[in-house]
C-alpha cells in the first residue's frame, strides 16, 4: 500500500480477519511528507526491491491512496521498473481510496488471472472427473464472507448438489488450485469482487458465468439449475433480483450477497415486496434513508440500525466489508437451508 | 521465497553492542503487527467530555476510525464527512467541510459542547484554507466551540505528528484565566490515568493538592476548570507538545517529570517537583526500598526465564531492561524501532554492561514472517507488551501500555508486582492484543 501508515491499522484489524494466525507480506510505504512533496519515486521504489529481494514473493502488487491520486503516481510505471529489477511480477493499481474495497479486489484478482493462469491450449482438463459439472467460486473474499464458516458451507452447498469445486477465488486454496481456473465449465461470481475476474477467465477460456450465492433451500436449486444450463450452452446467465417498488423488505448490502437473499426471500419465504439497496459507491444517506421510509422489515448491517424508522423489524447481518471485525461474532449461516432456519428464527423473534 | 529454517534476520535485529544509534534500523516498508492495544487519535479524542468528532476524509481512511469508534460504542458521538474524487478536482474543499459539518450539526439529536473536527492529509496537501473554515463554522453555530484535529499519517514522521498533536489538541478549549487556584495542579497529555498511589502522586495529594486530569473528568464544566490550575505536569514525550501549547497560549507553567526507571533520576524529578511547589519532598528511599523488595520477589519466582521488552509498553523500554537486567532478570531481547533522546543514557550504559542485549525492530518486512516461525514452542517466555507478546507467541505477558499509569518507585514495585501475575497466570493473547484502544472506556 502505498500510504503514509493508517491503511496498516484498518488491514490488520477489519479487512483481514486472518492477520493474526497467517504470515502475511502486506506492506505499507511509509510514505512521508518529503517524499510526497518531491515525488520521491525512487524511494518506494528501491524500499520495495530491498523487501522484494530479501522475502522473495512469488509477485508484488502496488496500490495507491490518496496522496499518490494527488502526486499523480504512474503505478504501471514504478511497477514496470520493479519488475525490470527484481525479476518478480509486478502489479500496479491506480486505487485512491475514495472507492469500496470491490473496485480494488476485483482489479486485483483479475489481473492475477490474466498474468498467471496459462493459455488456453495449456490446460490440461482432467478426465477423471467424470460427468460433475466443475466451477470456479469467483470473489470468495474474507470482506464477503469472513471466517465464521460460509466458506466451508458453499462449498458443501456445491458439492451437496453434485458440482465439482474447481477452484475458490481467494479463500483457502493453493496457488496451483488457482491458476488452474481454466479447468472449471462454471464461473461462479458470488461477490461483485469477483466480476473482473470472470470476465477474464471468459477471454481466456470461454468459461460463462452465472453470478449468485446458494442461499435458501429452493432457491439455490434455481442458481444450481442456472449453472447447470450455463455449462450446456457456454453462455453466461443473468439472473435478476426482485426490486419491487415501495417495498416493505428490504435487504441492504454487497450486491450479490443481497441479491441472493432477495431471491431466496421470494422463493423460499414467499414474499413479493422486496427490494435492495447496495452503497457500495458514494453511498447517499438521505436517498438510503428516503428509501426505508416506509420499510417494515430491513435486513442489514447492524451499523444501518439508527437509518430504520421506528417500528421496523431490524434484522442483523454483519458484513466484514462494512462493520468489519465488530459483530463478527453475530454473523450468522446463510448458505442453504442455513438461510431458511436464520430466518425462520428471526421472523419468529 | 524466504528460508524459514534458517532465517536471515539481518535489518530487523542488532545486538545492541553493535548498534551505531537511538534508529538503529533502516526505513523502508512497513509491517504492521495485530498488536492494537496502543490508543490511536480516536479513542485519546474522545476523552474530552460532552464533545463530538467528525472526520473529514476519503472513505478507505474513514473506515478504520468509523470502526473504531463503532468498536468502542461510541458512534454517537462520532461522524464523518466523505472527501470524494470531485472534492479534490473542483477544489471546493472548503464548502464540503463546512457544510458537512453543519448538516451534522443539524441533525444531531442534541447538540455538543465542542466539535473536533479532523481533516486529513488531502487537505494539507490541497492548501485547504482551515482558517477560512474555522471561521464560518464558528459563525454559524456561535454556541459551540470547535478545534482543528488532524488525521494526517503524512506527518508521522515529522515535528507534529498525529499523536501527540492530538494530545496538544485536546487542551485547546481550556480557559485562559486571571486568578489560578493554587492548591491545583494539570496532569497532562495522558491516555490512561495516574496511579493514585505513585509517589509524585501521593506526594501531592500529602500536601493537599488537588490534581485535575482529564483522563477523570467526566464533564466539560470540570474539563474546563483545568484552565485554573496553578501548574501542569507531564511524564510522557507525547505531551511536551501539549505542555509548551498551554504555556503559550495560556501562560500555565510547566513542570516535566519524565517517566524514569533510574532510582537517581526518579528521586531528581521527585525534588524539582517538591522544590517547585514548595511542599515537603516524600521520603524516596522508603520508596525505593518497597520497589527493590518488589523487584527481589520477582526476580525469584521467574529465575533465568528469558523476558522480552517492547516499547508499546513504555516509552523507556531501554531504562525497564536496564532495571531489571541490573536487578539479575534474565531481558533477553527488546522491541522499538528508534528509540528517544531521552534513552540516550540508558543505551550507552547498556551497550557497556549488557551488550549482547538484542534489539529487534517492530515495523520491519521481516517481522511479518520470521517471529512467529522462529518460536520455540517449549520454551517459557515472559513478554512485557502486547508486540513483544505477540512476536514470542507467549501467553505470559505484562499486559502494560504507555507504562499503564505508573510512575516512579512506586511504578516499579507495580510492574514487579504484574511481572509475577503475568509468569503465573496465562493470559487469551489472540484475543486482548487485538482489542483497538486497551482500556477506553469512554
Amino acid at each position: 500500500m502505498h500510504d503514509a501508515s493508517g491503511c496498516n491499522s484498518t488491514y490488520n484489524t477489519h479487512d483481514e480477519p486472518r492477520w493474526y494466525d497467517m504470515p502475511s507480506m502486506v506492506f505499507i510505504s511509509a510514505l512521508a511528507e518529503v517524499d510526497a512533496i518531491l515525488g520521491d519515486d525512487a524511494k518506494l521504489i528501491d524500499d520495495i526491491c530491498r523487501a522484494a529481494e530479501e522475502l522473495r514473493p512469488r509477485f508484488i502488487a502496488i496500490a495507491g491512496t490518496p496522496i499518490p491520486m494527488m502526486m499523480g503516481t504512474d503505478f504501471g510505471g514504478v511497477a514496470h521498473l520493479i519488475e525490470q529489477r527484481t525479476g518478480i511480477p509486478t502489479f500496479g493499481f491506480a486505487t485512491n481510496g475514495m472507492n469500496s474495497y470491490n473496485k480494488g479486489a476485483t482489479m486485483a484478482l483479475a489481473a492475477v488471472a490474466r498474468r498467471f493462469c496459462p493459455p488456453d491450449s495449456e490446460v490440461k482438463r482432467d478426465a477423471a472427473a467424470g460427468d460433475a459439472i466443475s466451477v470456479n467460486l469467483l470473489g470468495v473474499t474474507p470482506l464477503d464472507f469472513s471466517v465464521t464458516g460460509n466458506v466451508e458451507a458453499m462449498q458443501k452447498s456445491f458439492a451437496d448438489a453434485g458440482f465439482r469445486v474447481n477452484s475458490c477465488w481467494a479463500m483457502g486454496d493453493s496457488w496451483e488450485r488457482l491458476i488452474s481456473a481454466g479447468k472449471a465449465d462454471v464461473n461462479v461470481v458470488v461477490s461483485s469482487c469477483g466480476i473482473g475476474l470472470a470476465e477474464v477467465l471468459r477471454e481466456k477460456y470461454r468459461i460463462p458465468a452465472v453470478t449468485g450465492i446458494p442461499v435458501g433451500e429452493a432457491a439455490q436449486k434455481e442458481l444450481f439449475a442456472d449453472i447447470r444450463a450455463a455449462a450446456e450452452s457456454g453462455r453466461d446467465i443473468d439472473i435478476s433480483a426482485p426490486d419491487a417498488a415501495g417495498a416493505s423488505f428490504v435487504v441492504i448490502g454487497e450486491p450479490v450477497q443481497s441479491a441472493s437473499i432477495a431471491r431466496a426471500l421470494r422463493r423460499d419465504l414467499g414474499i413479493e415486496s422486496v427490494s435492495v439497496i447496495s452503497p457500495l459507491d458514494f453511498p447517499d444517506e438521505d436517498m438510503i434513508f428516503a428509501r426505508l421510509k416506509n420499510a417494515g422489515t430491513v435486513i442489514a448491517d447492524p451499523l444501518y440500525r439508527p437509518a430504520v424508522p421506528a417500528g421496523c423489524r431490524f434484522i442483523e447481518l454483519p458484513h466484514e466489508g462494512y462493520s468489519g471485525r465488530t459483530f463478527r461474532d453475530r454473523i450468522p449461516l446463510i448458505m442453504g437451508e442455513h438461510f431458511n432456519d436464520w430466518m425462520k428464527k428471526e421472523m419468529s423473534l | 521465497m524466504i528460508d524459514l529454517h534458517n532465517p536471515d534476520w539481518s535489518g530487523a535485529s542488532v545486538k545492541i553492542k553493535d548498534a551505531s544509534s537511538l534508529d538503529p534500523f533502516e526505513y523502508g516498508l512497513e509491517y504492521g503487527s495485530p498488536a492494537r492495544g496502543l490508543w490511536n487519535i480516536v479513542h485519546t479524542g474522545m476523552l474530552l467530555p460532552e464533545s463530538h468528532q467528525i472526520f473529514v476524509c476519503a472513505q478507505g481512511c474513514l473506515r478504520g476510525v468509523v470502526l473504531t469508534a463503532a468498536e468502542m460504542g461510541a458512534m454517537d458521538r462520532f461522524s464523518t464527512v466523505a472527501v470524494c474524487e470531485n472534492n479534490v478536482l473542483d477544489g471546493d474543499m472548503e464548502a464540503l467541510i463546512i457544510d458537512g459539518v453543519a448538516d451534522v450539526i443539524h441533525k444531531l439529536p442534541k447538540k455538543p459542547k465542542a466539535v473536533l473536527v479532523f481533516t486529513s492529509c488531502i487537505h494539507h496537501f490541497t492548501g485547504c484554507d482551515l482558517n477560512y473554515v474555522y471561521a464560518r463554522l464558528r459563525e454559524r453555530f456561535p454556541d459551540i466551540f470547535f478545534t482543528d484535529c488532524y488525521m494526517y499519517p503524512i506527518m508521522r514522521k515529522t515535528a507534529t505528528p498525529p499523536d501527540p498533536m492530538m494530545r496538544k489538541r485536546l487542551y485547546s478549549f481550556l480557559p485562559k484565566v486571571e486568578v489560578r487556584s493554587e492548591k491545583s495542579v494539570n496532569i497532562i497529555g495522558n491516555n490512561y490515568p495516574t496511579e493514585n498511589s505513585s509517589d509524585f502522586v501521593r506526594m501531592l495529594h500529602g500536601a493537599d493538592f488537588e490534581i485535575r486530569d482529564l483522563t477523570r473528568c467526566r464533564s466539560w464544566e470540570e474539563y474546563q476548570t483545568m484552565g485554573s490550575s496553578r501548574l501542569n505536569i507531564a511524564y510522557l514525550p507525547a505531551a511536551l507538545p501539549a505542555l509548551t501549547d498551554l504555556k503559550e497560549r495560556l501562560g500555565m507553567d510547566y513542570i516535566y517529570i519524565p517517566l524514569s526507571y533510574d532510582y537517581e533520576e526518579i528521586r531528581k524529578n521527585i525534588k524539582a517537583l517538591s522544590e517547585y511547589l514548595d511542599i515537603k519532598e516524600i521520603d524516596a528511599g522508603l520508596l525505593e526500598e518497597e520497589a527493590e523488595r518488589s523487584l527481589d520477589i520477582a526476580k525469584r519466582l521467574v529465575g533465568e526465564t528469558p523476558i522480552e521488552i517492547d516499547y508499546t509498553a513504555t516509552s523507556r523500554p531501554l531504562g525497564l531492561a536496564e532495571l531489571l537486567l541490573a536487578h539479575g532478570f534474565n531481558v533477553r531481547r527488546v522491541y522499538a524501532d528508534s528509540f528517544t533522546a531521552e534513552e540516550k543514557p540508558a543505551f550507552d550504559r547498556l551497550r557497556g554492561a549488557f551488550p549482547e542485549l538484542e534489539l529487534r525492530a517492530t515495523v520491519h518486512p521481516k517481522m511479518g514472517i520470521l517471529p512467529r516461525a522462529a518460536v520455540k514452542h517449549d520454551e517459557k517466555v515472559l513478554a512485557i507488551g502486547q508486540k513483544a507478546a505477540y512476536s514470542s507467541d507467549t501467553p505470559y505477558f505484562v499486559n502494560m501500555l504507555e507504562c499503564g499509569g505508573y510512575w516512579g518507585f512506586d511504578g516499579i514495585s507495580h510492574i514487579a508486582e504484574d511481572i509475577c501475575d503475568a509468569f503465573t497466570e496465562e493470559k487469551d493473547t489472540k484475543k486482548i492484543i487485538q482489542v483497538k484502544g486497551w482500556g477506553c472506556n469512554c
